[in-house]
């Protein structure tokens, strides 16, 4: 396999989303008529190869259909998913499988995405098998060179997954999704159902691979501690609209969006003299069902304004690669840098 | 009946779940005491027995768990107490919150009637009074529209609403103890903060003890005046919260505490504690720890008792001059904590 590094600026992003909707049609009562739950509206971002992006968001943000669209776990309503330039839907069978092939899922619970009944060696092999990759010991010979990058010692090849620790499962699918040297992983919650001191191990493990192969990852959360730790990027979600999206530091430091200020100030800090701040959104995250009307977080929004409830924001560009869709930062920024033309943009 | 100051107070608790191919030490001979008005964190990562020891405490462990040692409540021992009198305490004095509330609410009630329940197991009142003061406690736990909503089935509401209904149960008759074991861990960030907010105001106005059992640091750290930290059944360290967090006294605290994902670390480089939990149906001896401590020595292989430091913390651990006062030994030469353990990839 022959990849061309490019760094030339018409280089195509590895993945790019654009206008990404999903659409799922629900039934209310026996003889109800359908409704839509606006699962995705309208989602455009980036990964670049190599790159670590997050999307974050509370549940019902949508971040899980995004990342079910993009590893074809579901058919997205409208809208392109475009991998080196090539748009996956408008594509040929064999380019679909390529495409499928070098993007590669790893889901929250190794417990339930390992066949209990496989060895380890048989789950890590499987989709060497299934794309008929090499002869029966060129194939044990992969595994276990896929083990051994993944920290998992060769001698439980014959094990199942009952017989590992939690930590060691979630290693095993890894290893899996690595098996066919994918360019992406989409990791939804990887980490999420393990213990802190596990979850550093696998957090560890997914950077280092990341170095070690050139891989992009788009790490779907809900933990921001664990997000800031780990991306280049970040794309929030709520109620199936990207937010805010840039660079990790830009919008945990200088968030812009109300609703990435309240979704940091509300971390419980591991450190008791960092006292939490007392702003607090109030109400909930509405139906997606029937979200609301203009921008979808004025409802909750401490600093709305009239036209937040008619006019949906455009995202408004702050800096390098940092946007946010919401009138009130948009006029704020507007007004800073109309007082201060000299001010150094440090 | 022993008089201590303390409003709960465990005297060398053991539980072990015993089956038919041994048993399980699931909680190690644990020394604790509550004082009145303080929220108490208990924290570890799974399998630590925390819950199994809040449930011992609540008397809801099931018949294969054999409790040991003595645990006062207001002086009485409740391992030795009645079937009938802990169900009397339990909802009554001792109020407790779950993790998921889908499930420690009934979905065939409504969620105004579950309220108005709990206050008549416990109390002589008409019904009418019970829906009275069941809306008054809805209304307290920022149930919008209580009126309305008194009829609802749990299924109708958020989880954050769920769990909230949750707290006004508990909180129905006045207890002096409230046991929250992961009260929010199954909720968003947002609405977790605001289930936080609410149970710190609720504290304040009811004078209640809070016990909180937690996996999550941050939450402790912001919400508990006291934590006890347990690894594998024993509890190995015990300090005020500023304490613990500024400068943790146990090989694990400081470990754990190395493990969480900042910022300031780059990615990659987090510190992992090597190895894994030991396998509590074969527990090792002495400190359960030792085989994952870069402090390891020969004297780990004894119990090393919880004792108190002059920083004011607990803390079991050979290394520790007052583990080691307590147990008659001469103190190490000179101790500092490596941070961690290894970068393990």
């Amino acid at each position: 396999m022959v990849k061309k590094l490019s760094d030339q600026p018409q280089a195509p992003p590895l993945l790019q989303v654009q206008g990404l909707v999903k659409h799922f049609p629900v039934r209310r009562g026996v003889f109800g008529r359908g409704a839509v739950v606006h699962a995705v509206e309208s989602v455009d971002f980036v990964v670049n190869r190599g790159e670590v992006v997050s999307l974050v968001g509370e549940s019902g943000s949508g971040k899980t259909t995004v990342g079910r669209c993009i590893t074809g776990m579901t058919e997205p309503t409208a809208g392109t998913i475009r991998f080196e330039g090539q748009d996956i839907a408008g594509n040929s069978r064999t380019a679909r499988d390529s495409f499928r092939r070098r993007v590669q899922p790893v889901f929250q619970d190794p417990r339930s995405s390992l066949d209990p009944r496989w060895t380890i060696e048989r789950t890590i092999g499987e989709p060497l098998n299934a794309y008929r990759i090499g002869n029966p010991e060129q194939r044990s010979a992969r595994v276990r060179e896929l083990m051994d990058m993944v920290g998992l010692p060769t001698y439980l090849a014959q094990r199942r997954p009952q017989e590992l620790s939690g930590g060691q499962q979630q290693r095993v699918a890894i290893a899996a999704a690595l098996a066919l040297e994918p360019d992406l992983i989409v990791a939804d919650e990887p980490v999420s159902a393990l213990d802190v001191s596990v979850q550093a191990q696998i957090l560890n493990l997914l950077s280092e691979l990341r170095s070690r192969l050139g891989l992009a990852l788009l790490f779907i959360a809900h933990d921001l501690s664990v997000v800031e730790h780990l991306s280049d990027r970040v794309a929030v979600m709520y109620l199936g609209r990207i937010v805010e999206t840039g660079p990790v530091k830009e919008v945990y430091h200088r968030s812009r969006h109300p609703y990435t200020k309240a979704l940091i100030e509300a971390i419980p800090r591991p450190d008791p003299t960092q006292v939490m701040s007392a702003n607090r959104l109030t109400g909930e995250i509405p139906s997606p069902v029937n979200p609301p009307s203009g921008c979808r977080f004025h409802p909750r929004c401490p600093v709305a304004i009239d036209r937040c409830s008619t006019d949906d924001p455009a995202p408004t560009v702050f800096g390098m690669r940092h946007t946010a869709a919401c009138h009130v930062a948009a006029m704020q920024f507007a007004a800073e840098s109309h007082s201060q033309p000299a001010k150094d943009p440090r | 009946m022993t008089i201590t100051g303390a409003l709960l107070e465990l005297r060398n608790v053991s539980v072990d779940y015993v089956g038919r191919n041994g048993s399980v030490s699931a909680v190690q001979d644990v020394c604790l005491s509550l004082s009145e008005g303080e929220t108490f964190g208990l924290v570890g990562e799974s399998g630590c027995g925390k819950t199994t020891l809040s449930m011992a405490l609540m008397g809801l462990l099931p018949e294969t768990a054999k409790v040991t040692g003595e645990i006062l409540f207001r002086g009485a021992d409740l391992t030795i107490m009645s079937e009938s009198d802990r169900r009397e305490l339990r909802g009554d004095q001792i109020g407790m919150v779950f993790q998921d509330p889908a499930t420690s609410l009934d979905p065939t009630f409504s969620i105004g009637s579950q309220v108005a329940e709990t206050l008549r197991a416990h109390r002589k009142m008409s019904r009418k009074q019970a829906k009275a003061r069941a809306l008054e406690l809805l209304i307290e736990v920022g149930i919008p529209a209580a009126e309305t909503r008194y009829t609802d089935p749990p299924h109708r509401l958020s989880g954050g609403m769920r769990q909230r209904v949750v707290i006004a149960a508990a909180l129905a008759n006045d207890p002096v103890l409230l046991l929250a074991d992961e009260p929010t861990t199954a909720l968003d960030v947002t609405i977790q903060a605001q289930i936080l907010d609410l149970l710190a105001g609720l504290q304040k106005k009811h004078h209640t003890t809070n016990l909180l059992v937690a996996h999550d640091l941050g939450i402790v750290a912001q919400v508990c005046d006291r934590v006890a930290v347990m690894y594998a059944g024993q509890l190995v360290e015990v300090a005020p919260v500023a304490q613990l967090f500024a400068d943790p006294q146990h090989p694990y605290t400081r470990a754990l505490m190395d493990a969480l994902p900042t910022a300031t670390h780059a990615a990659g480089a987090l510190r992992v504690i090597k190895g894994q939990v030991p396998d509590l149906a074969d527990p090792p001896s002495g400190c359960r720890f030792k085989d994952r401590c870069p402090h390891r020595m020969a004297e780990c292989e004894q119990l090393p008792p919880l004792a108190e430091s002059a920083n004011g913390s607990q803390v079991a651990c050979w290394l520790h001059p007052a583990t080691r006062a307590a147990a008659g030994r001469q103190p190490l030469a000179s101790i500092s904590l490596t941070k961690g353990g290894e970068k393990v990839v």
